[in-house]
């Protein structure tokens, strides 16, 4: 089976790779680029723990193919904060204790921050909605709605001209 | 400065989480490292014919591959808690030799030079086995016809009987009796991150490095060494970040034997990664108990006995954990109540499923459920209020200490020392507002009926009596702390922090608390039972003292000065009218000139237990029709003695809250009648995600001090899961009482309540 | 958990796509949020992925005036950020709402769904009770297919090895229109353990042309003509509805499995009919601006 050479940007960082077509998006960036933020937690897209920004949208990167992310512009937990400061999502995670192992965090982290991007004024029923696709054992998810209602006021000022 | 502990402080462990740079066990990656993937039996009960790794070993990328005899130097894995006499003799081998006992016991090994060709290898192994008659609950258990291990004759590994009191006379003076059996389903732990182990031999240096072990890491360091035939001290086990333990993570299991084996055998390090679909049918189990209670009572409603039978499903082998579950589970059924009359038969058994360990509450979550449904059902027969009948028998705090009596054959009887168990059931009443929920007790509200249900509990916690520190002046100046419990993600790096702190007058931000790692320490106990603020905490403060102690004498000799002249004050040294002379920067730099080390050793001993407690409340409306359960409020409240840090404890409560709710409504292990294991993936074993249970509530509070530790904590980690089961049964039999529906088994989820509904329907119509 | 080995091809065009499917063993891949799972799992291992993701043809909603053109590869966050489909087609909306999860909203198409067939999807269920068409493709031309042909059992569909889901019409959606979309899944974005969904125009107060589908009971979604036959020309009261839901029971017997028996799924389908008929009846159709 032959390897195929993709093109993508990873953090901002511009990637040329060639991978064999059954490696998985998350293992690209796990293990041929080192970002081992990400994490697996079931491999077959149900607990979200992988999830990153492929071109603004969260998606689970256990479910999409390293080959079918040639092209695209990936954000990870990693391009997440800016530089030593937190961002202000993962700042209000801290403050509320909205982690306890941190293993399902980046996967929620992502995807709130994608969430409140294109809705900063998304209210608790639709946050508790969209976590409803990442699985966390540990917090009973409630720090982490408080948490992510906290961090919008945040993307609405900056959503604000 | 004001004390750390009890600060609502941020975590220390979080940075590292929050930005992705934490390191897992599968974040490792060494140089020249092969993966190795796990060959496991897909039927419940065979004898092996044949093992095949022919086709595997020439296919391209395949360094090595093993079965059977290749591991025949590997002892059985050893017990290492509840030592119930007869279990010893079901021991598993780390892999399968003659036999195999449940679908997932591992059979052979692969080892490739990726993890996508390992598993390419697994489908090129050939197998054949003879398939046996499987044995899958007491009937097919304790009836003559299939063995699981025929050397032993029979598949009960152990039965005893413990009582305490007179039972005869309990049940001759019992106006009111009653015996039901209950039944709490297989479910376990799944923590987010799945086991993985990594293995590096330096056969120059003649060092074993393993990563991805925890909870007891010098137990399995110990245990992993003899297995290995080297010496303690050649193998280590590192510490790293982890993605939640529950119980489940950290006892010795197949795979801690076969990887380092392998690793050594090869000379290249190796990597395992449990995927989800192996860790549901290779992660211990836990939960599946059968109790058959019975009470007595008097006219009042004071209970005079209780007594029974618990049948513990131990799945195929006994692991490390031994017959813990059921053991636990007779332990706690007196809970927090003045029972006079106990007598618990208790019969452990081997199945065709995966072995069963400890899971958050081991033995509490069952006891509890199958105790308070029972109270319920006697309260109702004898017109006491639910509340009322719990505070007619709960025991005083002028009762205490209180002992339970001899309750577990190995084991000393527990001394509940001290606690006000009324207070903990007022507070959950008062904040649920039981008064007005009561009323609503089987009322039809928009098709749906609502009930609300409690359950009283106490939780013991801090048990392994020892642990160790060690506290060391850094280069730098900074203080290194050292501890033999594992971070699991508790916040247990934080707590330790604001106690080394507290105890050494520094500021948080000049100590690091290290994650336990045998490099790091001669000797640890590790993270269970929810030790690790009880005896951690304790070793760490005794460890702070130790070091000022040796800072102070240091200081004096560097200075030429008579012992005690100068001091350690405002966390530095100082003369004697406080003056600070030297800060620990300065002292770290005289130090390195002399090369000499400053730092101490810290231990807590004890053998006296903890004993947090309080009680649940859970209010839902049912849907009768198609059997939906929505919790609308839940409530608990526990005793914890002390919070070193309340925000992490209140973080506890909820989780564990939740877990529970997980326990009592969704995760479901199930097999059919041949073994077969059924719920393989996530889309089929079912835990809470943010929609579930949005609304839970609770408190941690301190009300009454631990008195067998000096820093007066009780363990937090549990006490928020066990009472779970019990309170939200409590409430959905209390929403269908006016349909009469019994409810004694979990899980509550729809197919099964609706079904329990439907049967009562039938029956009275039928009638 | 991770696949076996498969070669891959990205065409452009559907011509080209529809020519890498003349090999071997080839399957499509586009989301892949149905397909990546399954090769995971090893439950399928096909030896050449043909990533069509990225073809223009497969692309965009249409409306004309007796129909809506689903491309297949629309998403299903197109479809719910789609204003002009919320008015047009409430149904497919209200319905897309329940797949799954945010994430998966975000890769997940229409023509995946369907191609997958699972039968507790949304997707599929619509599709049948909506009489959609399927158009399907290959190099030997193309051919329409009704929902009620192209749905043939578990995960199987019509489509033939050398075959494309090119688009999926559905009948054009009249406004004043009743209907309830009802699922019962343990948790948010669970696979339905049954669902149930009803339209009909309204008549002077009775049922005109009604349409019932059910959904996660039986191997296929389901169109139930005989209790279509109960509703035709009645107005919804009390005794219709228990006529009707009688008539379901007759009519659909699912099989027990590790989620459900058969029992209760068919319990809980007549809840689910009843509570979709009461909405529907109650339903008033507003326009969105």
């Amino acid at each position: 089976m032959t390897d195929v050479a993709i093109a993508l940007t990873v953090n901002g960082q511009n990637i040329k790779v060639s991978v064999e077509p059954r490696l998985t998006l998350a293992a690209l960036l796990r293990r041929r680029l080192r970002l081992t933020g990400t994490h697996l937690g079931c491999e077959h897209g149900v607990c979200g723990a992988c999830t990153v920004i492929v071109d603004g949208d969260a998606v689970r990167s256990c479910l999409i193919l390293a080959v079918q992310a040639d092209g695209v512009e990936i954000t990870t937990v990693e391009g997440l904060a800016h530089g030593e400061t937190l961002s202000p999502l993962q700042s209000a995670f801290k403050k509320h204790h909205a982690l306890q192992c941190g293993f399902c965090t980046p996967g929620i982290l992502t995807t709130m921050h994608a969430l409140l991007s294109e809705e900063p004024d998304a209210a608790e029923e639709r946050i508790r909605h969209v976590l409803s696709g990442n699985i966390c054992r540990c917090t009973g998810y409630l720090p982490i709605v408080e948490a992510v209602l906290e961090a919008a006021e945040a993307y609405r000022k900056k959503a604000q001209p | 400065m004001k004390p750390f502990v009890g600060q609502s402080l941020e975590r220390l462990e979080d940075d590292r989480l929050l930005r992705g740079e934490a390191t897992f066990v599968d974040d490792i990656m060494l140089d020249d490292m092969i993966y190795l993937a796990v060959f496991r039996s897909p039927i419940a009960h065979g004898r092996i014919i044949r093992v095949d790794l022919t086709r595997a070993k020439e296919m391209n990328g395949v360094v090595a591959a093993f079965a059977g005899a290749d591991f025949d130097a590997l002892p059985k894995i050893p017990l290492r808690l509840a030592p119930v006499e007869g279990v010893a003799r079901f021991l598993q081998r780390p892999i399968a030799r003659d036999k195999v006992r449940y679908v997932g016991e591992p059979i052979a090994v692969v080892l490739a030079t990726t993890p996508e060709l390992a598993e390419d290898a697994l489908e090129l192994i050939d197998i054949e086995i003879d398939q046996l008659q499987p044995v899958v609950d007491w009937a097919t258990a304790s009836t003559p016809g299939a063995l699981l291990f025929e050397e032993n004759n029979t598949n009960v590994t152990a039965r005893y009987t413990v009582s305490e009191g007179d039972m005869a006379k309990a049940f001759a003076a019992a106006a009111y009796t009653r015996r039901e059996t209950f039944y709490c389903h297989r479910h376990t732990a799944l923590p987010m991150e799945t086991r993985g182990l990594v293995a590096s031999w330096d056969e120059t240096d003649g060092r074993m490095k393993i990563w991805g072990s925890t909870k007891v890491l010098w137990f399995n360091r110990k245990t992993t060494a003899e297995a290995l035939g080297l010496e303690m001290d050649q193998v280590h086990m590192m510490g790293t970040d982890v993605g939640g333990g529950f119980g489940v993570r950290g006892e010795l299991y197949p795979e801690d034997f076969l990887v380092p084996f392998v690793a050594k055998k090869i000379g290249r390090p190796v990597k395992w990664i449990e995927d989800r679909r192996e860790h549901l049918m290779a992660t211990n189990h836990s939960r599946e108990i059968t109790c058959d209670l019975e009470i007595a009572c008097s006219r009042e409603g004071l209970i005079l006995g209780l007594r029974g039978t618990v049948y513990g499903d131990m799945g195929a082998y006994t692991r490390t954990n031994g017959g813990i579950v059921p053991v636990r589970t007779a332990q706690f059924l007196i809970g927090p109540y003045r029972i006079r009359a106990l007598e618990f038969d208790v019969a452990i058994f081997v199945s065709n499923k995966t072995p069963v360990g400890t899971y958050r509450g081991p033995g509490r979550f069952e006891a509890n459920f199958f105790r308070e449904r029972l109270m319920d059902m006697a309260a109702n027969d004898l017109g006491i209020d639910p509340a009322e009948f719990r505070s007619i028998n709960l025991i005083r705090e002028d009762e205490l200490p209180y002992s339970t009596g001899k309750l577990v054959p190995y084991e000393n009887p527990f001394i509940y020392d001290t606690g006000n168990y009324q207070t903990g059931l007022d507070r959950v009443l008062e904040a649920i507002g039981y008064d007005r929920l009561r009323a609503l007790n089987g009322k039809e509200i928009d098709g749906r009926r609502h009930g609300v249900g409690l359950t009283c509990f106490v939780e013991c916690s801090g048990g392994g009596p020892k642990e160790n520190s060690r506290v060391v002046l850094e280069r730098d100046g900074t203080i290194s702390v050292h501890t033999g419990c594992s971070m699991i993600g508790q916040g247990l790096e934080t707590a330790l922090t604001q106690l080394a702190a507290d105890t050494l007058g520094i500021e948080m931000k000049h100590i690091r608390v290290h994650n336990a790692s045998t490099e790091n320490l001669d000797e640890g106990f590790g993270t269970f039972a929810s030790r690790g603020a009880i005896r951690g905490g304790n070793a760490v403060v005794d460890g702070a003292k130790n070091f000022i102690e040796q800072i102070t004498r240091f200081a004096n000799e560097v200075m030429d000065r008579a012992a005690n002249d100068l001091q350690w004050a405002n966390g530095a040294i100082t003369d004697h009218d406080g003056t600070i002379l030297y800060d620990l920067p300065t002292l770290a730099k005289y130090a390195a000139e002399r090369e000499q080390s400053v730092e101490a050793n810290g231990s807590y001993f004890s053998t006296g237990l903890t004993f947090s407690y309080g009680a649940h409340a859970a209010y839902v409306a049912v849907d009768p029709r198609t059997g939906a359960v929505e919790v609308l409020d839940y409530y608990a409240a526990e005793d914890i003695g002390v919070a070193i840090n309340p925000m992490v404890v209140h973080g506890q409560l909820i989780g564990s809250i939740v877990q529970g709710l997980g326990g009592a409504f969704l995760d479901h292990l199930i097999y059919d009648e041949d073994g077969q294991f059924l719920t393989g993936t996530l889309a089929d074993y079912l835990v809470p995600t943010a929609t579930d249970f949005p609304k839970v509530r609770g408190e941690s509070y301190g009300e009454k001090l631990a008195s067998t530790n000096p820093l007066g904590v009780k363990g937090a980690g549990e006490g928020g899961i066990v009472g779970v089961a019990g309170a939200v049964a409590n409430a959905v039999a209390a929403a269908l009482r006016p349909l009469d529906v019994k409810i004694t088994s979990l899980p509550l989820s729809p197919p099964l309540l609706w079904k329990s509904i439907t049967e009562t329907a039938n029956q009275v119509s039928s009638n | 958990m991770k696949p076996a080995p498969f070669d891959y091809a990205r065409p452009n065009t559907l011509a080209e796509a529809l020519s890498f499917m003349t090999a071997e063993d080839a399957k499509p891949i586009a989301g892949g949020q149905s397909l990546i799972p399954l090769l995971a799992l090893r439950m399928t291992a096909p030896k050449l992925l043909v990533d069509i993701s990225r073809i223009a043809e497969l692309k965009g909603v249409e409306f004309d005036s007796g129909y809506i053109k689903l491309g297949a590869l629309t998403r299903w966050c197109d479809v719910l950020k789609n204003r002009k489909l919320a008015v047009q087609h409430p149904l497919l909306v209200e319905a897309i709402g329940h797949t799954a999860h945010y994430q998966i909203r975000n890769r997940g198409t229409v023509g995946g769904s369907c191609s997958h067939a699972d039968p507790s999807a949304e997707m599929p269920a619509v599709a049948v009770a909506c009489e959609a068409q399927f158009e399907i493709k290959s190099l030997r031309g193309t051919r329409i297919v009704p929902a009620d042909e192209f749905f043939v059992s578990v995960l199987t569909t019509a489509i033939e090895a050398d075959e494309l889901l090119v688009s999926i019409r559905l009948p054009a959606w009249p406004p004043a229109r009743r209907y309830a979309f009802q699922e019962f899944s343990r948790r948010t974005g669970d696979f339905a353990m049954a669902g149930c969904i009803v339209f009909w125009d309204d008549e002077d107060g009775r049922c005109a042309n009604p349409h019932v589908g059910v959904f996660g009971v039986a191997d296929t979604p389901l169109r139930i003509r005989d209790v279509e036959r109960v509703l035709l020309n009645r107005p919804i009261t009390t005794n219709v509805i228990a006529e009707a839901t009688s008539a379901l029971r007759e009519a659909v017997i699912p099989q027990d499995d590790l989620h459900a028996p058969s029992a209760y799924r068919s319990a809980l389908l007549g809840v689910l009919l009843e509570r979709a008929l009461l909405s529907a009846s109650s339903r008033k159709r507003e326009e969105v601006a």
